[in-house]
Order: C-alpha cells, then sequence, then structure tokens
C-alpha cells in the first residue's frame, strides 16, 4: 500500500472513467436533442416552431454554468412531482411545505429503501440529462444551419422525382446534412469536453472534485500521507489528460471529416478529387 | 425603502460604491435584481476589454500560424492548442498559482493576483487563442484572386495585407467571432466563481445570485435572473456585431451579404 | 444531487425490527476536518461520521453518508435527496427559517484567526474566509478590514500562508489542527470570537418525527457522558465540553 494507491486515489482514477463514460452518454443524447430541436424548428407547424426556436436562442444565451446550478434540482423535482401525481392521486397533504419539498414515500426517486447504487445512477442520469438539454440547443442549431445548407437543388430533384415531403426529409436531406454539420458537431464535442470540470456542480464527483480534494493540504492528523498545498500536481495531471484528449479527438474527428467529404459535392471534396 | 433606494445603495456596490454591507434580511426581487444587475459590470468589463485586446493578439496569432517562419509558426500552434485544448477553468487555476509565485519575486506583480487584472489576462490569452484560431481558417480562405488582382494594382508586403486580405479576413471570420464573443462573455461568470477570490464581496453577476441563492436557501429566483440577464447581453451583443457586419459586407451585392448566424463553430 | 457513498453506518439491525426500516441518507460535505472529511481510504471520516454512526445505532437506525458541496446542501435537503445534513453547521435564526434543527451536540464554539505572524492588527487587516459562511458574514461588517472570499476552507488557509490575506477566520476547531501541526508557522492572534449557537444537525421541518429521534439520541449520548468523551478524542482536549 502506498500514496498512489490509497481508496482516495482509486476513487480518483475512477472518476476519469466516470467522465469518460458520461461523454460516451452525453453526446448521443445530446445530438437525440439537437436533432429533436432542430426539426422543432422547421416545423411548419407555428407554435412548435416557436417552441424550438425559443429552446435554442435561451438555452445558448445563458452561461452553462447558471444553468447547471439549479437544474438538477429542478429535474429531480419535476421527476417527482411527475410521479407524485401518477401514484398518489389520493395524497391530501401539500407538496409545498414552506421550503419543503414532499411527495409521497411511492413517488421518491429513487425510493429511499432502494439501495445506494440506485441513487449514484439516478445522480448520474440527471448530470447526463442536463449536460444534453444544454448541449443539445447548441446541437440543434449546429443542425438546423447544416439542414439549411443542403443544396436547394438536391431537395426540389426529390420532389420533382415525386417524394412526399417526408421521404425527402429522411432519405435526402438527413444523409446529405451531416457533412456540413460535422465541423460544428466537432467543436462541439470539444467544447462538452472542456465543460466536463463544471460537473462538481451537477453532483458528481469528477476528476476536478478528486484532484482538489486529494491536491489540499493535509496534516498528520487525518491522513498516513501528510504533504502541503500539492494540488498544482494534481491540476497539471488534468491539464495533461484534456490536451491528450482534445488533441486526439481532433485527429480523429479530421479523418472522419475526410471521409465524409469523399465524393460531396463540396469544396473539401472537390480537392480530395483533384489529389487522386 | 422603495426599489430606488435600493438602485442608489446597490447598484453600483460590485465596484465598491454605496452600501458596504450587503443585505442581509429581506430579500427582495428588487434587491435581487439590481445587486445581480450590478455585478454584470465586471462581466461587461472582462468581456469588452479582453476581446478588444485579444482581437489585436488573434490577428497576429494568425499571421503567425500561417507564416512560413518555423519558429513563428510553432510558437503561434502551440499557443492556439494549450488555451483551446484544456477547460478555462483550468486555466484559471495555474494562473492564479503563477501569478501569486511571481509576486514573491517582485512588487510589480501585485495587481496581478487580483481578479481585475489577473483574469483579465487569462480571458484576454484565452479569447486570443480561439480568435486566433477562426481568423487562421478565414485567412487560409481568402480567395486567390484577390491576391493576384491585388498585386496587379501593385500592392505588396504590409499594404497588401492592411488594404486586403485583413478585411476579407475579417469579413469571412465575422459570424464565428461573433460567437467567440458570445461565449467570451459567458465565460467571464467562471471568473470569481474558480479562480480568483472576492474581494470585500465586490464580485460579478454569478457571486452575487450565489450569494443570494445561499442566503434564501432557493436557486430558483437568482439564477433565472442572472440567466435573463445574459440573454439580454447576448442580444446587444448580436445587435453590435451584426451591425459591424453589415459594415465589412457594405461592398457586397445585396444577395452576397452573410448574415451574422449565431453559430457556434468555434466555442469553449 | 450526490449520491455518491463513502461506506454505509454501523447497521443496528435489532432482530425485533419486524417493519423494514427505510434507510435514513445523512449528508455532510467531507472537506471540513476534523467534523468530517474523506480519509485515505477515500470514505467520511472524523468527529461526525464517529457520532452520526452512533446516534443512528442508538436510534435503531439504518444510516447512510452521502457527501455534497457545502453551497446546495440545504436546498438539497429541503428537495428530499437526503434526510439529515450533519456537516458542522452551527445553528442560526437564518437557517432555522429553512430547516429544523437538533439541540446542539457541540458547545458553542468559538471561531479565531490564525496568522503567520502575531503583530497583526485585525482592524485593518486583509480577512480570508470561506464564502458564505457565518465568519465571512462577520468579517463584513468589521468596518476597516477587508474580506477575501474563498470557495472553500483550504484554500482560506492556502491564502494567509501566501501572504495574500493577512489572517484567517474559522472555526478554531477546524484550525486547532493547523496551527498545531505547522511547527509554528502559523499561530492564533487577537481574540477567539463567539459566532453561531453551536452545531446541530439539520432536518426537513416537515420531518418531526425523524428529527425527534436523533434529538433522543444526542440527549442520552450527553446524559452519559459519551459525547464530551468523542469531542476530546476528535476536537482535543481544548474543545469546550457539555
Amino acid at each position: 500500500m502506498c500514496y498512489l494507491t490509497t481508496g482516495k486515489h482509486m476513487a480518483f482514477y475512477g472518476s476519469f472513467g466516470t467522465v469518460l463514460l458520461l461523454l460516451a452518454i452525453t453526446a448521443p443524447v445530446a445530438l437525440a436533442f439537437g436533432f429533436g430541436g432542430a426539426m422543432a424548428a422547421r416545423s411548419r407547424v407555428a407554435p412548435l416552431r416557436w417552441l424550438g426556436k425559443a429552446y435554442i436562442a435561451v438555452v445558448r444565451g445563458v452561461p452553462d454554468i447558471a444553468f447547471f446550478l439549479f437544474f438538477v434540482i429542478a429535474l429531480d423535482q419535476l421527476f417527482e412531482w411527475l410521479r407524485h401525481q401518477a401514484k398518489c392521486p389520493d395524497w391530501d397533504a401539500a407538496i409545498r411545505q414552506g421550503n419543503d419539498f414532499v411527495v409521497c414515500p411511492a413517488a421518491k426517486l429513487p425510493l429511499s429503501s432502494s439501495p445506494q447504487i440506485w441513487h449514484e445512477a439516478y445522480g448520474f442520469s440527471l448530470a447526463v440529462l442536463t449536460f444534453a438539454i444544454v448541449f443539445g440547443a447548441f446541437a440543434a442549431n449546429v443542425l438546423f444551419g447544416a439542414m439549411k445548407a443542403v443544396p436547394r437543388a438536391q431537395l426540389e430533384t426529390a420532389e420533382a422525382y415525386g417524394m412526399s415531403h417526408r421521404q425527402t426529409f429522411w432519405r435526402i436531406l438527413v444523409p446529405q446534412m451531416w457533412v456540413y454539420a460535422l465541423p460544428g458537431l466537432s467543436n462541439l464535442w470539444m467544447v462538452l469536453i472542456k465543460a466536463t470540470p463544471l460537473l462538481f456542480l451537477l453532483g458528481i464527483e469528477d476528476i476536478v472534485y478528486w484532484a482538489r480534494e486529494l491536491g489540499g493540504s493535509k496534516t498528520p492528523r487525518f491522513t498516513d500521507y501528510p504533504h502541503g498545498d500539492w494540488r498544482v500536481y494534481y491540476f497539471g495531471a488534468l491539464l495533461v489528460f484534456y490536451l491528450c484528449f482534445t488533441r486526439v479527438s481532433e485527429i480523429v474527428l479530421g479523418r472522419v471529416m475526410k471521409r465524409l467529404t469523399h465524393g460531396q459535392a463540396t469544396m473539401g471534396g472537390e480537392a480530395q478529387r483533384k489529389a487522386a | 425603502m422603495s426599489c430606488w433606494d435600493v438602485v442608489a445603495d446597490y447598484g453600483l456596490r460590485s465596484i465598491g460604491i454605496g452600501e458596504r454591507l450587503l443585505p442581509r434580511d429581506d430579500f427582495t426581487l428588487c434587491k435581487q435584481v439590481v445587486l445581480i444587475g450590478s455585478g454584470m459590470i465586471w462581466n461587461v468589463y472582462f468581456g469588452i476589454l479582453a476581446l478588444g485586446a485579444g482581437f489585436f493578439l488573434a490577428t497576429a496569432l494568425a499571421v503567425g500560424k500561417a507564416s512560413k517562419v518555423t519558429a513563428l509558426r510553432k510558437l503561434s500552434e502551440w499557443f492556439i492548442f494549450v488555451f483551446r485544448g484544456s477547460p478555462l477553468f483550468i486555466q484559471f487555476f495555474f494562473a492564479y498559482f503563477l501569478f501569486l509565485a511571481l509576486k514573491s519575486v517582485s512588487p510589480l506583480f501585485d495587481p496581478f493576483s487580483a481578479a481585475w487584472l489577473g483574469a483579465l489576462i487569462v480571458l484576454f490569452f484565452n479569447t486570443a487563442a480561439y480568435s486566433g484560431e477562426i481568423f487562421y481558417g478565414a485567412l487560409l480562405s481568402v480567395p486567390k484572386g484577390d491576391i493576384e488582382a491585388a498585386g496587379a494594382y501593385g500592392f505588396s508586403g504590409w499594404p497588401r495585407f492592411r488594404r486586403i486580405v485583413w478585411p476579407t479576413m475579417l469579413r469571412l471570420a465575422w459570424p464565428a467571432y461573433t460567437n467567440e464573443a458570445i461565449f467570451l462573455f459567458h465565460a467571464t461568470t467562471l471568473v470569481f466563481f474558480s479562480g480568483f477570490p472576492a474581494w470585500q464581496q465586490r464580485g460579478d453577476a454569478l457571486y452575487y445570485a450565489s450569494y443570494f441563492a445561499d442566503k434564501t436557501f432557493n436557486p430558483f429566483v437568482a439564477y433565472p435572473i442572472l440567466a435573463g440577464y445574459f440573454i439580454l447581453l447576448t442580444l446587444v451583443v448580436i445587435a453590435v456585431f451584426g451591425a459591424i457586419n453589415r459594415h465589412l459586407n457594405r461592398h457586397l451585392p445585396q444577395e452576397h451579404r452573410a448574415g451574422v448566424r449565431y453559430r457556434p463553430n468555434l466555442v469553449r | 444531487m450526490n449520491k455518491i457513498l463513502f461506506g454505509t453506518a454501523a447497521l443496528a439491525m435489532s432482530a425485533s425490527m419486524a417493519l423494514a426500516q427505510d434507510v435514513v441518507r445523512l449528508g455532510t460535505e467531507g472537506a471540513y476536518p476534523p467534523y468530517n472529511f474523506i480519509n485515505d481510504a477515500g470514505e467520511v471520516d472524523g468527529f461526525e461520521r464517529a457520532l452520526g454512526d452512533e446516534l443512528c445505532s442508538r436510534a435503531e437506525l439504518t444510516c447512510e453518508w452521502v457527501t455534497n458541496d457545502w453551497d446546495s446542501i440545504i436546498p438539497n435537503l429541503v428537495s428530499g435527496n437526503y434526510d439529515a445534513i450533519i456537516a458542522g453547521m452551527s445553528i442560526t435564526p437564518e437557517r432555522e427559517e429553512v430547516v429544523a434543527f437538533t439541540q446542539n451536540y457541540t458547545p458553542p464554539s468559538p471561531s479565531a484567526y490564525a496568522a503567520t505572524t502575531d503583530g497583526i492588527d485585525l482592524d485593518t487587516a486583509v480577512i480570508a474566509a470561506q464564502t458564505g459562511t457565518i465568519q465571512s458574514a462577520h468579517v463584513a461588517t468589521m468596518e476597516g478590514a477587508t474580506l477575501v472570499e474563498y470557495p472553500s476552507p483550504d484554500e482560506t488557509v492556502a491564502a494567509m500562508k501566501s501572504g495574500e490575506a493577512d489572517a484567517v477566520l474559522s472555526d478554531k476547531d477546524y484550525l486547532i489542527p493547523v496551527v498545531e501541526e505547522s511547527g509554528g508557522a502559523v499561530m492564533f492572534v487577537g481574540d477567539d470570537v463567539p459566532l453561531g449557537g453551536g452545531i446541530g444537525m439539520a432536518f426537513r421541518q416537515s420531518d418531526p418525527e425523524l428529527r425527534e429521534k436523533f434529538d433522543a439520541a444526542i440527549q442520552s449520548m450527553k446524559d452519559d457522558g459519551t459525547l464530551n468523551a468523542m469531542i476530546v478524542e476528535y476536537l482535543g482536549e481544548d474543545s469546550p465540553k457539555f
């Protein structure tokens, strides 16, 4: 047993996994939110269109940190309230009692008798959902722009072939928009990576939480390994981690872009054709 | 106490003018709106100065990254990589740590550990790196024909850059640069939150919002007020940058003018 | 909000408990030694860990420890994410409007200033305190002193040591180990300041039964002297006792 293998350090190493897992789940969920938002924003039903545009404009106009500070509690209360309405119609006590938010025991999320692992999983999914709502608005904006960037002639041709509106959307527009969306989406991915230090606001014990906890100066009374203020070394490790992670992402996304532009009627595709 | 009295007492509290003590009881909506608004002074201060100074460094970085001189190119590339590749949160931490260390070297560095200068420098470098990358991309897309035409008119060297390349680069980069400006303003909320200590309870909008959330134990009032202020600020930024965009594109035929599309091309 | 588990409290499962007792979730900060901190094994440890486990066993409850950021520790309690706060929280009138406290389990203990030299005029000094604590509120009311706020107690001490601040104002119990382990580099200065009305556990106001159970358990620990013994063990001989 040495300093670097204490239970606390193990939790620190584990938190890198937590962050990566969260990114892996959040990215597709945020993309789904974005797709929904973009579809709503270009809907022909006016209220749906307003809703989509408002979602994009409001969420993007506000610093993400402001959302993170109250969104998790808000979402948690919303879900418990909904469950309360469904499960306890006979409950007569008020849900808001002064400052307290009290729902019937059957509506608690997760149930207070459930094992700790469910509490953790629930907290984690709330964090994923909050991230997805915030970054979904950015994704919606990128996809909205990408859908507009697909040449009109392509859509007109499809309609000339007798495709319905829905068919044109799914068979022509959606497959073609990705190449226009990818630069924006890869930037969004980078932004998402760099927003993970704010995870501790959402109640996830992430790498920044543990780096702070481990790096703070320790007196011999509370630990076998007393040391001074070592935060700079732990944050240095985080810096290296983030730089490597963004660098690898850049390289991978560059390759994907190359693949996608292949054979496309864009400047990039034309350049590839000439080079070949 | 009417709301105007509150404005007189707390309107400039964030820069140390007015009532010394923050409200300690009776947290009315008016007090929250005024004090959080007072904090916005700092967000605007950081945003405008960092953007203004960052603009020039960004141009230099873009030119440096496109330069044929290896040393210049490498230097610009690394600067951009480090500041774009790491979270601002961590940049603030290291900057504060560095400035504290420098302080013991010479009293010259004393003001650097205060937010008004230290955080401003971090934000300045940060926005310069992001904008530098945007400008670099735009620089590469300046049409070859423009440069050849400039040569035919006898332009070369600095005048060619100043009169032909630079304006075209700005025009191409402007929509993405607008987004960068918006995100820089958002990033200013991190200054007192993670990086720099607040002196005499003078902080930015987020500092006061969390003060109220802490005192009232209710996050559902103060943070939405903060959000409202930022939506307003975002609208102002879009309006100002839109006006500049129209100015940059004024010579183009109407249908070729690209509107400022609020798209997160290069954001943090 | 925060659902990470650091260890399950000693289970007080008596055979007579026919009813399946719900788990009581205890929220703490985990960053305030000696009251509560994360030990090398990554578990909640300290005075409040020992106290909480003992209270749970006396009240015949099954308890679980949860850590939460200090800033949102009360909103998460009233929102129902855990059932009690046991985190070195001083009983103050403002907090009593929102949550219900048990009787105090430490006597009102003073706050104290610590600095690197004793020649400091506290009336004009730069004083560091943690944001949103009774100490920072106190320094804000001092006419000539300059308040500088940091998000965590650790950073306030770091600021005092680095010279950013002349002194730090904090709970004396928190500063005692800092001063004692510094080998003379850090010392107490000025007089102690009496702030707060002792530390208690906080509950939702709508949850009086649970509060009663813990209140009774604290009373029984006061009566048989185990609480005093625990204070001496974790907070030191000098800390005030009942």
